[in-house]
């Protein structure tokens, strides 16, 4: 079978499942719904792997067309693109979405939404490889808007409850936010390159980047670079977009593994990757998304140090991760970036789902200061969740070692302006990463169980743990392909690095293979700073020190338990400035000023005339239709008599 | 008769028949069939028609030959959609106030029998007295269905509805009449040759404007539209929001921008500026409505402003891009048509259990009616303009094309992104979502067969132009050509 054929297998197996579920919402039982879209998404992964084996043998970016979609020559079609970068996004999907599957139909078994739930996470997925396999912005921003739709729907998935269809459409307007850019940036593109087509486009980035801009110093790439990464800022939750992810966990705990692992928060990161020709170009670009994604990943990382519900904490340390990936982006380390999103898929999931399981065992219970203990209880949990940790954590050997210290080094390498603070914020987060994740795993694992369901907790059976394993092993072994994602190429075909930002190529300079970065890994500043970490964290949390110097640093916990008013700032400022300004337009604006005082004379003449007109409502049609022909034949008589 | 005639005559003549038939059931299986038939009327003129072939279906009889008036009907690709939507909304117009009338039912529906017609009319005449006939007469009806079977404040809608019409065409009809003497002809199509000085070009410019300006409605003259819609009943409010809107728009690009080149090119700043008011002032304005209809209707002005602007921008456009716009102004029309009649049919639907508009008597409605509310969840995200959905085709279309004519006006267009996902989501939450606490919202039933068949219906053409919008396109293409080479074949030497 051709690349072709393949990649449609692909899609169609998905949507398939999706709209077969969606359809039949009403009808089909839990056990055909599940039968339908995981053969669908096992289909997809299937077709997926093969596609990969056959790119493999001869890679060659591959473009088609489905169909035109819009009118012109502006490249607005249903047309994909394959090549490294979109090969290893649809197995990363495919897969994370597969072992989703599987997992929620142990998790969300009796639910009554069970059959709405699956095509939902079925149609999450299907966007998401629209997204990722796209050949035209169009297209991506299609799929984007898709997983936009899909998580307002997941998100709000409990509709009944109050708190859940508020945070979906929180979650889909602060996400529109984001495309007011991504569209605008479109918009520059068609008005600039003519084309919306990625090729065309990039084929133009060089006399884009010489082309100026309305705005004085910004050539007219920076300007679409910027209002694109708008658009990425939102989609991948990066300050000060990023207040809908922790208020996304009012959805089942699956769909928290789907977005944080495998869809919707690293489209905008492939984004700002698949877009790497023009980024390059644009030097105000990167400079600004070092910015965003180095505080991004400390403030976030932060946060996670104060958050009591076991999702939030694992919610802000996606929030710091994705901060790190965009660290990568910025140091034009795109191969690292990507790898990052590659490692953390794995370990992001297994770390959610572990989490589920472990809510599932108290009874939807979420508070870790009601836990503790449970590793002795559930140890298939706890064992995955240890690994998940220490792959987050960046331990030397496990997969996000690899992928975060690449990162890390990478920012040493550049020379953008903003590369040297970046830098640090990285690395202050990497001692951040491993005090949460201490805290976490002491207050949920270890020490005396701290209520009944603490004390009585259980693991569930197969279709729950199966996925954790499976995940575990996946999160061991994703580590070590760092040779090949970041030294051998494998993106070579898909991702664009002008010479001077090439971070990787001076760093594979001095790579000597797995067993030496492992060994390199304990002599660099980052590892220092885990093991700080780490020892920080024992004394605090398992010691008890935390609780002593609570009361000291006071003023600091309040900004982190306030989130640093960033919630407060958008409910007070910016929801408000947005209602009082529709308030004045509808109640000054078109009742006071239009209706009630130029039309006032009309309205005042409507009054009277209806005071007369009231015969109307007893029925008489006739003599008012009459009244109105004879006023057109009046009409047509004045014709008559001028002509 | 020609087949357009046949349109336009056979439901006026069947709204007459039903007149004497004095049987609710009869009157209401009269009424559907004859619409069914205007509709199965429509899709013969679609089948036949060639997008190549400019004006199609032609009819030409001399009416007042002392004036060179004609009865001349005919289509091309700008009418003939609009020709099939106003058959399809009627249709389902007629199935939406099934059960609205408890008194003069005969009356009710050949008052939507007769509006179909005229409606109709009015996209198919090629002669401006035709037209104009037309335009005035369709006042009648839809004056009788606000006034009659509205609600509380009926009159009071229905004749601030009626005066800003009348008040907007008086000055329309002078302009026709002015053309009509200058070059002796009232043929459209004349018209659109004939030339002008720029000062003759500037009055009519203006005339015109404001005559289809209160139709579609433009900012400030569309106060009339909210009250129209809160008024009139359901099905009243699907017909006027589906197509009547659309008259406005269609009479913008069929009239103001071919005869008066010149001075569409010295004025387009006000019509955008106009529109970018409706996208962003209306859609604040929608954001801080609690009646469920009210919202809805400015919701109406706001996605018209978009029709408006693709419009007039195409002046600053290269011509490809033109095509983009212009184009995108045509589908959003047809877009608006089918969701805003949706979202007036759901409205509908619970004001039928409820007897409330207001957003704060509902919630929890997915509870008891989740087809209902999967649907009306559907429906809203159409109107937030969401990729798969009509509603995004035309804005879409509409905001890229902008960016080339200004940064600054493809961002206030673009707010629509935010603002349309704020005002419909919104209300979605509020009525949709959330724990039922009404007594009145527990004991609903979810939809009737007649209900859903209405919902169904238009949601497949919402899906069908969202996703596959290209035979849509091929339709129209030949006809944005042409008119955008008539808008700039200007006539006063004012080329820029």
């Amino acid at each position: 079978m051709d690349l072709q054929t393949l990649a449609l297998i692909v899609v169609g197996a998905v949507g398939a499942g999706a709209v077969g579920a969606g359809l039949g919402v009403r009808v089909l039982s839990p056990k055909a719904a599940t039968r339908l879209t995981l053969t669908g998404v096992g289909i997809a992964f299937l077709a997926s792997v093969v596609l990969a084996v056959g790119y493999a043998q001869n890679p060659e970016p591959h473009a088609f067309t489905l169909y035109r979609w819009g009118p012109g020559d502006f490249g607005m079609k249903i047309g994909f693109l394959i090549d490294s970068l979109s090969v290893v996004m649809m197995i990363v999907v495919t897969l994370i979405s597969l072992l989703v599957h599987v997992y929620s139909i142990g998790y969300m078994r009796g639910d009554p939404g069970y059959v709405r739930f699956f095509a939902y996470l079925s149609l999450f997925t299907l966007a998401m490889l629209l997204l990722v396999m796209a050949d035209n912005f169009l297209l991506l921003f299609i799929g984007w808007e898709g997983v936009g739709l899909v998580s307002y729907l997941l998100i709000g998935f409990w509709y009944t409850r109050e708190r859940a269809p508020s945070a979906g459409l929180k979650a889909f307007l602060v996400n529109r936010l984001g495309d007011f850019g991504f569209l605008l940036g479109m918009g520059a593109l068609l008005a600039v390159a003519g084309s919306l087509d990625y090729s065309t486009v990039f084929a133009q980035s060089e006399a884009l980047a010489q082309q100026p801009s309305p705005f004085p110093g910004l050539s007219a790439l920076s300007l679409i670079c910027l209002l694109l990464f708008v658009g990425a800022m939102g989609k991948s939750a990066q300050v000060p977009l990023h207040v809908w992810l922790p208020d996304s966990m009012e959805g089942p705990t699956p769909i928290s593994a789907m977005i944080h692992a495998a869809t919707m928060v690293t489209a905008g990161i492939f984004m700002v990757a698949r877009l790497s020709p023009l980024f390059e170009g644009s030097e105000v670009a990167l400079n600004l998304i070092l910015l965003i994604g180095g505080v991004t990943a400390l403030s976030m990382g932060l946060l996670g140090l104060v958050a009591n519900d076991i999702k939030q904490v694992i919610a802000y340390s996606t929030l710091s991760q994705l901060g790190y990936m965009t660290l990568a982006l910025g140091a034009s380390a795109y191969a690292a970036s990507i790898f990052h999103l590659f490692t953390h898929a794995f370990f992001k999931a297994l770390l959610f789902l572990a989490a589920g399981s472990v809510i599932l065992a108290m009874h939807h219970g979420q508070d870790i200061r009601h836990m503790g203990g449970l590793a002795r209880r559930m140890p298939i949990t706890a064992t995955t969740f240890a690994i998940g940790s220490l792959a987050l954590i960046g331990m030397p050997g496990f997969a996000g070692f690899f992928s975060k210290e690449s990162i890390i080094e990478a920012l040493a390498h550049s020379d953008l302006l903003l590369a040297k603070p970046a830098h640090f914020l990285a690395l202050a987060g990497v001692a951040v990463t491993a005090l949460y994740s201490l805290r976490l795993w002491w207050y949920v694992f270890q020490g005396a169980p701290r209520s009944t369901e603490a004390e009585q907790a259980q693991e569930r059976d197969s279709t729950v743990v199966l996925p954790l394993v499976l995940l575990a092993m996946l999160t061991l072994v994703a580590g070590f392909g760092v040779e090949a994602f970041l030294y051998g190429g494998l993106l070579g075909d898909a991702l664009v690095v002008h010479a001077a930002h090439d971070t990787l190529a001076r760093m594979a300079e001095n790579w000597n293979g797995l067993g030496g970065a492992i060994l390199h890994g304990f002599a660099t500043p980052a590892v220092w700073l885990l093991g700080l970490g780490l020892v920080g964290g024992y004394f605090l949390y398992a010691k008890g020190y935390a609780d002593k110097l609570a009361p000291n640093v006071s003023r600091l916990r309040l900004i982190l338990i306030q989130k640093y008013g960033f919630d407060v700032f958008y409910e007070n400022w910016v929801v408000r400035a947005a209602r009082g300004v529709a308030d004045a337009c509808a109640r000054i604006g078109d009742q006071r000023t239009i209706d009630g005082l130029m039309v006032n004379g009309t309205a005042r003449m409507a009054r009277r005339a209806a005071a007369t007109l009231r015969q109307v409502q007893s029925g008489v049609l006739g003599h008012y239709a009459l009244a109105m022909l004879l006023g057109l034949i009046a009409a047509l008589g004045y014709l008559f008599l001028r002509g | 008769m020609s087949l357009l005639g046949l349109m336009i005559w056979a439901p006026i003549a069947a709204g007459f028949a039903a007149l004497l038939l004095k049987d609710p059931a009869v009157v209401r299986r009269w009424a559907l069939a004859a619409s069914l038939f205007v509709f199965v009327l429509a899709v013969v003129a679609a089948l036949g028609f060639d997008p190549a072939g400019g004006y199609q279906w032609q009819y030409r009889v001399p009416w007042i030959p002392a004036f060179n008036i004609d009865y001349h009907l005919g289509v091309d690709g700008l009418s003939l959609p609009l020709v099939v939507l106003t058959a399809f909304i009627g249709m389902l117009a007629i199935l939406t106030g099934w059960n609205t009338a408890t008194r003069h039912i005969g009356q009710f529906f050949a008052a939507f029998l007769m509006l179909e017609g005229l409606l109709i009319g009015v996209f198919c005449a090629m002669d401006a007295a035709l037209f104009y006939i037309f335009f005035e007469a369709m006042l009648i009806p839809m004056f009788l269905i606000i006034g009659v079977w509205g609600s509380e404040n009926r009159v009071y809608a229905a004749v601030k509805f009626f005066l800003y019409t009348f008040l907007g065409s008086v000055l329309m009809l002078v302009a026709f009449v002015y053309l009509a003497i200058q070059s002796e002809s009232f043929r459209i199509t004349d018209w659109h040759a004939f030339s002008l000085s720029s000062l003759e070009q500037t009055w009519l410019f203006l005339a015109l404007l404001l005559g289809f300006a209160v139709k579609v409605p433009m900012w400030p003259v569309h106060t009339w539209l909210p009250d129209a819609h809160v008024e009139a009943p359901a099905a009243g409010s699907v017909v006027l929001a589906a197509v009547l809107l659309k008259i406005g728009g269609y009479g913008l690009l069929r009239f103001c921008l071919p005869i008066a080149p010149d001075a569409s090119l010295a004025l387009d700043g006000l019509v955008i500026g106009l529109s970018l008011i409706a996208v962003v002032y209306i859609g604040f304005t929608a954001l801080a409505q609690t009646d469920m209809k009210k919202l809805i209707a400015y919701s109406s002005i706001a996605h018209m402003g978009f029709v408006t602007l693709g419009l007039f921008i195409l002046y600053r456009l290269a011509t490809e891009t033109a095509m983009l716009s212009v184009s995108g102004a045509i589908i959003q029309m047809i877009s608006h048509g089918l969701v805003s009649a949706a979202l007036f049919v759901c409205v509908g639907v619970l004001y039928d259990r409820r007897h409330s508009r207001n957003i704060q008597d509902y919630g929890g409605v997915l509870e008891t009616m989740p087809i209902f509310g999967a649907l009306f969840v559907f429906f809203a995200l159409a109107n937030a303009g969401l990729p798969g959905t009509s509603g995004f085709v035309g804005e879409v279309m509409v905001i890229l094309a902008t960016f080339q004519a200004g940064w600054w006006l493809a961002a206030l267009a673009a707010m629509v992104v935010v603002l349309g996902a704020a005002y419909s989501l919104w209300m979605v939450r509020r009525v949709v979502f959330g724990p039922a606490e009404h007594a009145e919202v527990k004991a609903f039933q979810d939809l009737s067969g007649r209900e859903m068949l209405i919902l169904l219906a238009l949601a497949i053409p919402v899906l069908a132009v969202g996703l596959w919008p290209v035979p849509l396109l091929d339709l129209i293409e030949p006809s944005v050509a042409q008119l955008i080479d008539q808008a700039q074949a200007f006539k006063a030497g004012g080329a820029p």
